[in-house]
């Protein structure tokens, strides 16, 4: 029973550190069509961000995180400004060549900034607390990820389905033209859900740091998992990718306490069967 | 007068011979990750070689000797030995030095057997690599070397049942089979063995079930960097040290990433060959001189191995020069006080003899910075892999 109850709450942790970082990516790589390879950069930037304030420059974890998030957006928007905007256009490999070519444009400059080694994030002390669930402990950051990734799933929803934004956004995706027509300006609305996705990136980053630190080449490390996510929970679905996340979290989980030798093969080979049974993952959203 | 211009001639010619004569240039290329996730440890590398050079001066006996620097990108045996091909063929090296991964030091075996080129490994820790060429000589450790030692000190220190999670490669099961093999043999007790995937970011499942075991420690092999990181936190978070259950390791609190690793780390008791905190004369001046060329520079096992690394081609160069079999055998017999305390090379296995230090983290109160205190030297100790 602690066993079951252990792998439940480590899992829905894990997999809501998964979600928060994979989000935005669902939002950039499903909804604007976009092969963002990069998506993994701006979670960096984030991180670096946040570690360069927090760590160097002495501020609490509050506002660095918050500046952190809003200087990755500050520099994404005139990246899609200038870059994006051309990728847009590309066929799907020269999108995957194109961003995985900015990723590391991010990764050098990282280095040349920060160096290789690790970038914490010092938590402040009420984070960094244990919190006694009664049958075992758990480090209250984790409590607050999970908090924060239902926030950002809640309101997600609410940007994308009820607002005038979020119609805009999709009548923009589905059919820019007719969405120009209607007097939307497109530009704009891409422009801001771009700046949204590498917001979310950033900002998970900075949560996800306890989980999956912050280092130059965090991009590359970690991309195959971002990808599972999106790939898994049905691109540009927001509730798919939650339920993937925690879905992967759980198993994952499971596996390294179950079988921990066989851990990676199982959580692939699992991965494989779903992908196969649904290939456009587990919610497709209606085109 | 004749005399007085002779004498004058032989003078000049005598302080000009070596200067006009093409000084004899012995090379040494250095192969090593200067790219890639792994770049730290070229750049440390070169950072230590220079150290030594602005120390020692570019000459060792009547020979002047330059490096080479080649960039392997990674874990990569191809292109291990595609450059070290390179090196000994175009550049014409008489010495090969660096190497920071197993593979890549293995695949360049046959190639050095062949040239009779002494090679000397900065790091490669994977024991079996020097049975595979007599021109293989290391100045760095060997998995068995630190954690053979740690197993019976954690008996000795009354620990009865161990854990032991290792990362699921080659180093950590060599790791997991030499604390084992020692820990068994002094009558303790492995209660749990847990190979973790090497893709693994989230430990509290493991650091969990080793809670659950409650043995009196658990013994950690972990590859550098961001595993570190985390597998420290959650062993903190999870109530491991508070529940009594110490944490052994050996180069997890590693200097270069031990700030990073922050307050969770003090405590954490590792037995390694070096530590940056080493208090020495030898460490001191080393540390001075490397921070002194190189301000961010902070000195670790991978600065440390080719810092020695350099001091062995050196003396190798001015006892034999070209003669690789010679200088192989000049090596066997040298003995040196290295920055982490006296070494000698081992004549049969061509690894250091060494101390194992045992290390507890600790805040530094002179300048804030958590270091690698030395509370206990365990043995001076060869590589106990060697007939494994």
């Amino acid at each position: 029973m602690t066993l079951f109850l252990n792998i439940l709450v480590d899992g829905v942790a894990y997999g809501m550190i998964l979600f928060m970082i994979s989000v935005g990516l669902s939002v950039t790589m499903g909804l604007m069509r976009v092969v963002n390879l990069a998506h993994g950069g701006f979670a960096l930037l984030g991180g670096t961000f946040a570690h360069w304030f927090a760590a160097e420059l002495g501020l609490p974890f509050w506002p660095a995180l918050v500046l952190a998030v809003t200087l990755t957006v500050a520099l994404s928007l005139p990246l899609e400004r200038v870059i994006y905007r051309r990728i847009y256009g590309f066929t799907d490999l020269q999108q995957v060549l194109a961003t995985i070519g900015l990723t590391f444009l991010m990764i050098a400059s990282v280095n040349l900034w920060q160096g290789s080694s690790l970038l914490p994030v010092p938590l402040p002390e009420g984070l960094k607390a244990t919190v006694d669930l009664g049958f075992r402990t758990l480090p209250a950051h984790r409590l607050m990820v999970i908090a924060a990734g239902l926030a950002v799933v809640l309101g997600l929803w609410w940007l994308l389905e009820r607002t005038r934004f979020g119609i805009r956004l999709r009548a923009a995706v589905d059919n820019r033209g007719t969405a120009s027509a209607h007097g939307i300006n497109t530009d704009r609305i891409f422009m801001a859900a771009f700046g949204l996705g590498a917001g979310l990136a950033a900002l998970g980053g900075v949560l996800g740091a306890e989980i999956l630190p912050i280092d130059a080449y965090y991009p590359l490390r970690y991309m195959v998992l971002f990808l599972i996510v999106v790939a898994v929970g049905g691109m540009g679905s927001i509730a798919g990718s939650f339920l993937a996340a925690i879905g992967l979290g759980l198993l994952e989980t499971a596996a390294r306490y179950l079988a921990p030798d066989f851990a990676t093969i199982l959580f692939f080979a699992l991965v494989m069967a779903l992908l196969a049974l649904r290939p456009n993952g587990l919610i497709v959203r209606a085109q | 007068m004749t005399r007085a211009i002779r004498a004058a001639l032989v003078a000049v010619t005598a302080t000009l011979l070596p200067a006009a004569s093409p000084a004899d240039t012995i090379k040494v290329g250095v192969v090593a990750p200067f790219s890639g996730p792994f770049a730290i440890y070229g750049k440390q590398y070169q950072e230590a070689v220079e150290t030594y050079v602005a120390q020692h001066g570019t000459s060792a006996g009547e020979h002047e000797i330059e490096f080479i620097y080649k960039d392997v990108g990674g874990p990569n045996p191809d292109q291990s030995r595609a450059l070290a091909q390179e090196l000994l063929i175009r550049d014409q090296v008489d010495y090969l030095a660096g190497f920071t991964f197993t593979p890549n030091a293995l695949a360049v075996g046959p190639l050095i057997e062949q040239s009779q080129t002494p090679t000397v490994i900065f790091n490669a820790a994977t024991s079996s690599i020097n049975k595979e060429s007599e021109f293989y000589l290391r100045t760095s450790y060997t998995l068995w070397q630190v954690s053979a030692p740690l197993a019976e000190w954690a008996y000795d220190q009354g620990m009865r049942t161990v854990a032991t999670t290792v990362t699921d490669y080659g180093p950590g099961i060599d790791a997991e089979n030499a604390f084992k093999a020692a820990f068994e043999a002094k009558g303790g007790e492995v209660v749990d063995a847990i190979r973790m995937p090497l893709s693994t970011t989230d430990f509290t499942p493991f650091i969990q079930r080793v809670r659950d075991a409650a043995p009196d420690a658990v013994f950690t092999f972990l590859p550098g960097g961001p595993p570190t990181f985390t597998y420290t936190k959650t062993y903190n978070e999870n109530g491991l040290a508070e529940a009594g259950i110490k944490f052994l390791g050996t180069a997890e609190t590693e200097e270069v990433n031990l700030q990073g690793l922050g307050d969770a780390a003090i405590g954490l008791t590792t037995a390694y060959h070096y530590s940056g905190a080493h208090d020495s004369d030898e460490n001191r001046a080393f540390q001075a001189k490397l921070t002194e060329l190189f301000p961010d520079a902070i000195a670790n096992w991978a600065s440390v191995g080719a810092y020695d690394g350099t001091h062995l081609i050196y003396q190798m160069v001015a006892a034999a020069g070209t003669d690789g079999p010679g200088a192989v055998e000049a090596a066997k017999t040298l003995e040196w006080e290295s920055p982490r305390g006296p070494v000698k090379m081992d004549p049969e296995t061509r690894t250091l003899i060494q101390n194992v230090y045992i290390r507890e983290v600790a805040r530094d109160e002179a300048t804030g910075q958590l270091v690698n205190r030395e509370t206990g030297v365990i043995a001076t100790v060869g590589d106990l892999g060697w007939d494994k």
